[in-house]
């Protein structure tokens, strides 16, 4: 091979991948989701009585089905959060905060964006979002039927 | 049960790109490369694992087909292995499972991954999400271990600046390291003054995409006697998993806390147990563990034994973990941190730790060292798989 045809290789193939899904929410799910248009956020009890909140109908701990629905507290504290500063192809554009929050009467976390916080300075985005600040779940105003439907934010 | 030992170890440059090979052409220099420093041809090997993470980030599906003639699998069994980011070291113990059945004498572990060719890695990995409940909160492997480092943090009294101190001493490694991606050196303050990508986590803390091939070949005690092979000895294993759901991982009722590595130390005490590891601190002399950004080496670290839980830092202050320092190394080779070819780096922890206690090491040889521990993550820290090696078959 001439130097030539080398330099006029074809060197890539560009691919997209445009895969679409439409995924069964399932009936727990659907229901925790449909209390987010009520301003509700409802968790499952296990039979050794954690509450799970998201909600799953079954409990790995002791490998039985979850039935008592329960509903839990719209206040709670900060377990675990991040504030994102880079932004990542196909992701919402930073910056932004999210976190795990441990709401009143649950015995798990439920993440969601925390919102509410002035994120352009590193320092204040960090403080007010810290582990144990306690913060409260704002419900949208028009839900969409997603986890979308609600977000955290720090109560003053 | 049938002794296995680790006859040889291949991996090419790791490197952000490669253009002059495609996929498949990748995973055969792995090939080559392993079977090469083995001693071995293709016509020796009974068996073939294959690990691949998930498909998406090498854009070909099920891309165990693809590679089937690469490694040189027609006419034999082979099976794919993915575990996440511990992909390549559960590769490794499903060979040792092959092997320690006596079911097969030479069994051949052999991939690649070039992660920087798709661009949208991170949306890829939010994709592993439950679509419900998580995945529009934009969880990815970055953010779900900035929640584990903040975590970390908070119940320990540790700051960036010890998670810089993780980087430093990797870097430092990686720069002896020829095969290493990222051989510049870093100071502690470069590290700290560098962006945030997740706060705590900024670019310092972070392993890089790579694009890279790796493989092993292990080999029964039988072989190894009839062919005069001086292999590593895989001494005792463990894998262990942890739920899907981070938020399991705090509150008043959880098994295991998302600043720790609870199952990861469950997995390496099922390891010391079956090698007779009863005080890794005196008896491990190296660590190649699965750490892909700063902060995650710290809880390895304590899960491993080498420290206590929070002890970590406190260690590392002392300058402990670092080669030519007393003590257990940590990471010679730079660890994942400063390569990470998903598919394969959990095989080239193995592989290190093979040759650490095979004293093939090199420039980034720990002397004497003669029990070396592997471990491999994978998931939202939710596959660990562990190994101890040695160079002989004597009581640790």
């Amino acid at each position: 091979m001439t130097e030539q045809q080398t330099e006029q290789a074809p060197a890539f193939y560009n691919q997209t991948w445009d895969l679409e899904y439409r995924h069964a929410l399932g009936d727990t799910a659907g229901r925790f989701l449909n209390g987010l248009a009520e301003g509700k956020i409802w968790g499952i009890k296990s039979q050794d009585g954690r509450v799970i909140v998201p909600p799953r109908s079954f409990d790995d701990h002791t490998f039985t089905k979850n039935t008592e629905w329960v509903e839990v507290g719209t206040t709670g504290v900060i377990e675990m959060s991040t504030v994102v500063y880079e932004g990542f192809r196909g992701l919402p554009d930073p910056p932004y905060a999210i976190g795990y929050a441990l709401l009143d009467g649950a015995d798990t976390a439920l993440v969601g964006y925390i919102r509410g916080v002035d994120l352009t300075d590193q320092e204040h985005a960090i403080e007010a979002t810290k582990i144990g600040t306690r913060v409260k779940v704002v419900f949208a105003e028009k839900p969409s039927g997603t986890s979308a439907d609600y977000w955290f934010e720090p109560i003053d | 049960m049938v002794n296995v030992g680790i006859a040889g170890f291949g991996q090419s440059k790791l490197v952000t790109r490669r253009t002059d090979v495609t996929f498949p052409e990748l995973v055969r220099e792995g090939v080559e490369l392993t079977l090469d420093d083995a001693g071995m041809t293709m016509d020796d090997v009974d068996a073939i694992v294959y690990p691949l993470a998930p498909d998406a980030l090498i854009g070909v599906n099920n891309g165990e087909r693809w590679v089937v003639d690469a490694l040189g699998a027609a006419g034999k069994p082979m099976m794919r292995v993915n575990n996440g980011g511990a992909t390549g070291m559960s590769a490794v113990l499903a060979a040792w499972t092959h092997i320690a059945s006596g079911e097969f004498d030479v069994v051949l572990v052999a991939g690649a991954d070039r992660v920087s060719e798709s661009g949208s890695a991170q949306s890829v990995l939010n994709k592993m999400w439950d679509p419900a409940y998580e995945r529009l909160v934009p969880l990815n492997t970055i953010t779900m271990l900035a929640l584990s480092a903040q975590r970390y943090m908070h119940l320990y009294d540790s700051t960036e600046r010890d998670m810089a101190l993780v980087a430093e001493k990797n870097r430092y490694h990686a720069s002896l390291n020829p095969n290493a991606h990222l051989r510049k050196p870093i100071t502690v303050d470069e590290v700290l003054e560098s962006r945030t990508l997740a706060w705590p986590i900024k670019l310092g803390d972070a392993c890089p995409a790579t694009t890279g091939a790796a493989g092993l070949v292990l080999v029964s005690e039988k072989y190894a006697k009839e062919h005069n092979l001086q292999p590593a000895w895989i001494r005792g294993i463990g894998q262990n998993t942890e739920t899907f759901w981070m938020g399991d991982r705090v509150g008043p009722k959880h098994r295991g806390d998302h600043a720790d590595a609870v199952s990861l130390e469950e997995a390496f005490q099922t390891a010391y147990e079956m090698a007779g590891v009863t005080d890794p601190k005196t008896q491990v002399d190296v660590a190649e563990v699965y750490a892909p950004f700063s902060s995650v080496e710290l809880h390895v670290i304590e899960a491993a034994g080498l420290a206590e839980r929070g002890g970590a830092p406190a260690l590392l202050r002392e300058g402990k973990f670092r080669l030519g320092n007393e003590g257990t190394v940590v990471n010679p080779s730079g660890g994942t941190l400063c390569s990470n070819p998903i598919a394969v780096t959990g095989t080239i922890r193995v592989g290190e730790a093979a040759n650490q206690v095979r004293g093939r090491a090199g420039a980034i040889q720990v002397p004497g060292a003669r029990v070396a521990v592997a471990s491999a993550i994978g998931g939202d820290h939710q596959f660990y798989s562990t190994m101890v090696l040695s160079t002989d078959l004597e009581e640790i």
